[in-house]
């Protein structure tokens, strides 16, 4: 017991209550300064957009494959059901390189994308597709085991009661997965807000532009400003622990409902 | 015509499903897993181990892998541990404790570098105190390894928790019953039961930490030969614009995520249940 919370408190918490003392050596008219000038705000619009549009499409796309992955057998099932973890377990600067060789103007689809006039490499929608990616693999892993224990006697009596299969899809079957849903959500967007190596590359990094709040952070380092390094790196956190505050609150509800 | 169960779709909708999915998959996983090896290759076989046998290449290898053969082991053993401690006995704050365990999850990897740099950094609280006595953490290894332990510290305590909490106890009390001391129970009875969860979390542990990018690019330092890790090595090519040296380099990191992937579905294939999560 010792070792477990001498081990935790060294290498979790004193390095973060550092951080934060750091943050607060500073006063409230200067924590306004670097949270609201020019820069910081377009890295955060881009940084909170780019997450949540990411987070929703992974959502949208997350409930299809985890659909068709627990509800019909067919072959290669398993082979997908494992790829669905590649984002996990890619690590994330190779994720960033081998997105950007895809989406840029002369990669497999940026190649199609420009001839529509679309550029997706060095642009946000460069940044929306890397943080589909490392967010996706979050909702379907939260959705999963919710599907797999949902018993079919609820559309059964839907049936029976004359409901047409897409009337029972949208009345019965999706309503009951609507809180796996927003975690899956807020895990992935969580995600996507910290998220640095996958990125940086596709995301050209022009201040202003495409510049995300973790690369923001290391700027700032790069150029010794470590209290506004901390300033901002607290802000970040201070997001990541209420959401997942409200992911624990959240999941709490739902043991309590099920019991 | 035989008539379908009622809680399944016509076959068309069926068929549209799973193509939605396999083309979902394919573009959006699949596709990137091809293009590591297909620009790898791109300028032929020599090139490709030209890049690896590169001495910068050779000693970022090394220096991943003592990263990991340093974290890895530490966390494994602070992550058994810890799942002991809450699944074997009741205490106050041990919901509180297992929020902490998880909370490097919620760190971005960058301030999870940044915090060592506040730390132990030139003007870090420590800094000085460091300088004066001539040693060297940030922008050296014991920086990376650190910020290695950090970011891959729960993934152990995050596989063992839920599988020791659905296990109980009652196997561990039966065999102090029959005279087993603490060692004992753990080696005979506890860790047979919870093998491939352990397995599992190591293998997972182990591929954050070879392959962490941005706690380690902001206490690296980047220097060649030096402090760079395999996936710093791989950005610093990739900024030169060597391309394929750097492709070449990411297969290995590739490589080994698919050997973790690999390892996940064996796991599941002999426990039976599926091990969910991070």
């Amino acid at each position: 017991m010792g070792f477990s919370i001498t081990y935790l408190s060294l290498i979790i918490l004193i390095p973060l209550a550092a951080l934060f003392l750091k943050a607060a050596r500073l006063g409230a008219a200067q924590w306004w300064e670097i949270l609201t000038s020019e820069r910081m705000i377009a890295a955060a619009k881009l940084t909170f957009g780019a997450s949540a549009a990411a987070a929703a499409v992974s959502t949208v796309l997350g409930l299809l494959v985890t659909w068709v992955l627990v509800r019909y057998r067919f072959p290669g099932r398993r082979l997908l059901d494992a790829m669905v973890d590649l984002p996990f377990a890619l690590p994330t600067a190779v994720a960033g390189i081998t997105l950007t060789a895809i989406y840029a103007p002369n990669g497999w689809i940026g190649e199609t994308l420009a001839k529509w006039g679309i550029q997706a490499a060095y642009t946000p929608l460069g940044v929306f597709i890397a943080l589909t990616f490392i967010g996706f693999p979050f909702v379907v892993r939260t959705l999963q085991p919710v599907m797999e224990d949902f018993g079919s006697e609820y559309e059964e009596a839907a049936a029976t009661l004359g409901a047409g299969r897409w009337t029972v899809f949208r009345r019965v079957i999706f309503p009951m997965f609507i809180p796996a849903l927003i975690t899956g959500f807020t895990l992935a967007f969580a995600r996507a807000i910290g998220e640095y190596g996958s990125v940086i590359f596709i995301s050209g990094n022009l201040p202003m532009k495409t510049e995300i709040l973790p690369l923001l952070v290391v700027s700032q380092l790069e150029q010794f400003n470590y209290e506004a390094a901390a300033v901002i790196a607290a802000g970040m956190l201070i997001v990541s622990f209420v959401m997942l505050f409200l992911i624990n609150l959240l999941q709490r509800r739902l043991n309590w409902q099920n019991r | 015509m035989s008539q379908r169960p009622v809680t399944t779709e016509s076959a068309p909708v069926r068929l549209l499903l799973i193509g939605a999915a396999i083309l979902v998959l394919s573009l959006f996983l699949l596709l990137p897993l091809a293009a590591v090896f297909v620009e790898a290759f791109r300028k032929g076989w020599e090139v490709f181990l030209a890049s690896l046998h590169d001495e910068a290449a050779l000693s970022a290898i090394k220096l991943t892998l003592i990263a990991a053969g340093i974290s890895v082991p530490l966390n494994t053993l602070f992550g058994v541990s810890a799942a002991w401690l809450v699944t074997k006995f009741r205490f106050k704050g041990r919901s509180l404790l297992v929020s902490l365990i998880d909370l490097p999850f919620a760190v971005s990897p960058v301030i999870a570098g940044l915090v060592w740099v506040l730390l132990f950094g030139a003007k870090g609280w420590f800094g000085p105190w460091l300088d004066a006595h001539d040693i060297k953490i940030i922008f050296a290894m014991p920086g990376i390894v650190i910020a290695t332990v950090f970011v891959t510290f729960p993934f152990v305590a995050r596989e063992l928790i839920p599988l020791m909490e659905t296990q109980g106890s009652d196997q561990e009390e039966a065999a102090v019953t029959l005279g087993a001391n603490g060692w004992h129970v753990f080696f005979r009875v506890t860790l047979p039961n919870i093998k491939w969860g352990l397995l599992y979390g190591v293998l997972l542990c182990n591929a954050r930490a070879m392959g962490e990018f941005g706690a380690v690019s902001v206490v690296s330092g980047h220097i060649r030969g030096e402090t760079n890790t395999l996936p710093l090595h791989v950005e610093v090519l990739y900024n030169e614009y060597q391309f394929s040296a750097a492709f070449a380099c990411a297969t290995l990191l590739a490589f080994l995520a698919l050997i973790t992937l690999g390892m996940k579905s064996a796991v599941e294939h002999f426990t039976g249940h599926s091990t969910k999560g991070h």
